[in-house]
């Protein structure tokens, strides 16, 4: 079975196309694999394959636990969607299935993926597949673990300031953040809906072009969704000619692992042997994501997440009167770093400091926004490593919030402007995977797509050793 | 900074009910996490106009179609407590 699991999607879905492997013997394998998992990468296993045929011809979807899927537990991580099975599914689930990609199970993730660790599970940290001591990144941390496993062939995750991109590079495997309003929302559980995008996590770019192209859609029942890029195309260039790489000087490379920065730079020459020319490029407020990224996103999770109360989803706890209801219930429901955001957020949007937190946000945000669209007149691409480490231990930065919301200090620059992102691997440091992120204008996604795969070529990464 | 009291003030109006131990990690980390985002009060943002919404969408609306909604007995489906075709709460005054 070991050998069916080898394939990525893309082959399994050809050679199930070809007559070559059954549909069921994939699915049965990988079920197998994700039943069997030990990293606590799964709160979920399918029996039987929900759907057939299609372009994708079978090949199976792990989904980040906070797409809704009908009839089947939904919690976002959280204690307090106890037992919620949605009444929908959500669109990009959908889109996939009618594709013919059945959902194989949920993954796990930071609770309402708030976290860059999957620490932050109602369900308990998830194992990096490398070195199980380790976290996944997060907080699509299930999802990119199960793929980096080989437990899943791929998987469905979302990025709000690093989600995606982080535990990839983390996990050794490739992560796509498309541009915002390129995928539905509709049946995510919304954490800052002004930043939310759903993207695919892969073992190869290929696998990566093949599922966001099934993702993207304008749908009805999401106001912000555009339907574009239109098609994306499966990548095929070796080659980086006439493409300019800009690596910003803006942002500071203080708390970067050294083994990071040194495979940033063999990755640059890399490019410039493919024909790519590295220019440096200015993102002046670039060094500010963090602190605009930290007001804006707990500012809308503190309104998204004034709908768990107790009344028509999910747990209750009573106590006595209606308040006394919501309050218990919100107490017991949420974790720890979910009150922490919800504070946060409520703080920054409350009658006093609203203007200087919060409006001086989306105002920080507009310049970081600007920034990108200057150097995109003067570069293709804007690279970095995609996080200033490798994966850390379990436990190591538990008691430090602010130390871990600087792991997003290279991803949420792009969040707030809205433009996709991929992140590849990018070799080892110390024996553990690093990321590579490249960056590009909105709706560029073909184009990213094209020169990461130029670049996975020339890199040669062997994520093997993961999948045991 | 916060101080203890506006993380009571705070807390009240998330509806979050906060242990004594979590106020006072409350102030302690949320203090620590302001004092970073805050030096986004050295920028000059004279003139800058603030965004919401990244990508430019126009004609958003959709046509003013009536569909079937949720049916009533499916979204009553999760609920904790239901009663006479409602959700059932407790009474919004505490009862002696």
């Amino acid at each position: 079975m070991t050998q069916v699991r080898d394939l990525t999607a893309a082959q399994a879905a050809d050679a199930v196309r070809d007559g070559k492997l059954s549909a069921t013997e994939l699915f049965d394998a990988y079920r197998d694999a994700a039943a069997a998992d030990e990293l606590n990468a799964y709160l979920y296993v399918a029996e039987e394959p929900n759907v057939s045929g299609g372009d994708l011809h079978g090949v199976p979807l792990a989904v980040k636990d906070l797409f809704c899927t009908k009839g089947v537990i939904s919690q976002s991580g959280s204690k307090i969607l106890e037992g919620y099975k949605p009444p929908y599914t959500a669109t990009v689930v959908e889109n996939l299935e009618k594709a013919g990609a059945p959902l194989l199970g949920k993954t796990n993730q930071d609770e309402f993926a708030m976290g860059s660790s999957n620490e932050n599970s109602a369900f308990g940290p998830v194992q990096n597949p490398w070195d199980r001591e380790r976290v996944p990144g997060g907080s699509s941390g299930g999802s990119a673990a199960a793929v980096a496993a080989g437990t899943a062939p791929w998987a469905l995750g979302t990025d709000t300031g690093g989600s995606i991109r982080q535990p990839a590079a983390m996990c050794g495997i490739v992560g796509l953040k498309p541009t915002y309003g390129a995928v539905s929302r509709f049946g995510m559980i919304a954490f800052a809906s002004s930043l939310d995008q759903a993207g695919p996590l892969t073992r190869d770019v290929t696998d990566a072009a093949l599922l966001l192209g099934h993702m993207v859609s304008k749908d009805p029942c999401d106001a912000t969704s555009i339907g574009r890029p239109d098609e994306i195309a499966l990548p095929r260039s070796h080659k980086l000619d006439g493409i300019r790489l800009g690596r910003p000087d803006d942002l500071s490379t203080e708390g970067v692992e050294p083994g990071v920065m040194e495979a940033y730079e063999r990755t640059l020459k890399l490019a410039e042997d493919l024909g790519a020319t590295i220019e440096t490029c200015h993102l002046p407020h670039a060094d500010h994501g963090i602190s605009a990224y930290y007001v804006i996103a707990p500012a809308e999770a503190s309104s998204n997440l004034a709908r768990f109360d107790g009344v028509r989803y999910g747990l209750r706890s009573n106590g006595g009167d209606l308040l006394s209801m919501y309050t218990h219930t919100r107490h017991d429901g949420f974790g720890a770093e979910v009150k922490r955001r919800i504070m946060l957020g409520t703080y920054a949007l409350s009658s006093g400091y609203y203007d200087a937190y919060y409006g001086r946000a989306q105002r920080v945000r507009t310049l970081i926004a600007t920034d990108f669209k200057q150097a995109f007149e003067n570069v293709d691409f804007v690279v970095t490593p995609t996080a200033p480490t490798t994966a850390f231990k379990i436990g190591e930065l538990a008691d430090d919030p602010l130390a871990m919301y600087l792991n997003d200090y290279f991803t949420v620059p792009m969040s707030l402007a809205g433009i996709p992102a991929i992140s590849i691997p990018n070799g080892l440091s110390d024996g553990r995977p690093t990321g590579f992120q490249l960056a590009g204008p909105a709706f560029s996604e073909s184009r990213i797509l094209d020169a990461a795969y130029a670049l996975e070529q020339a890199i040669g990464f062997d994520g093997s050793p993961a999948r045991g | 900074m916060i101080d203890r009291e506006q993380v009571l003030h705070v807390a009240r109006l998330a509806r979050l009910e906060l242990s004594e131990d979590e106020v006072g990690r409350m102030t302690t980390e949320l203090s620590k996490i302001l004092d970073h985002i805050e030096k986004i009060g050295e920028l000059d943002l004279e003139g800058v106009p603030p965004t919401s919404h990244v990508v430019e969408v126009t004609g958003a609306l959709r046509a003013d179609v009536p569909r079937p909604s949720l049916p009533r007995e499916v979204a009553f489906e999760n609920a904790p407590d239901i009663a006479d075709d409602g959700f059932r709460v407790p009474s919004p005054q505490a009862h002696a």
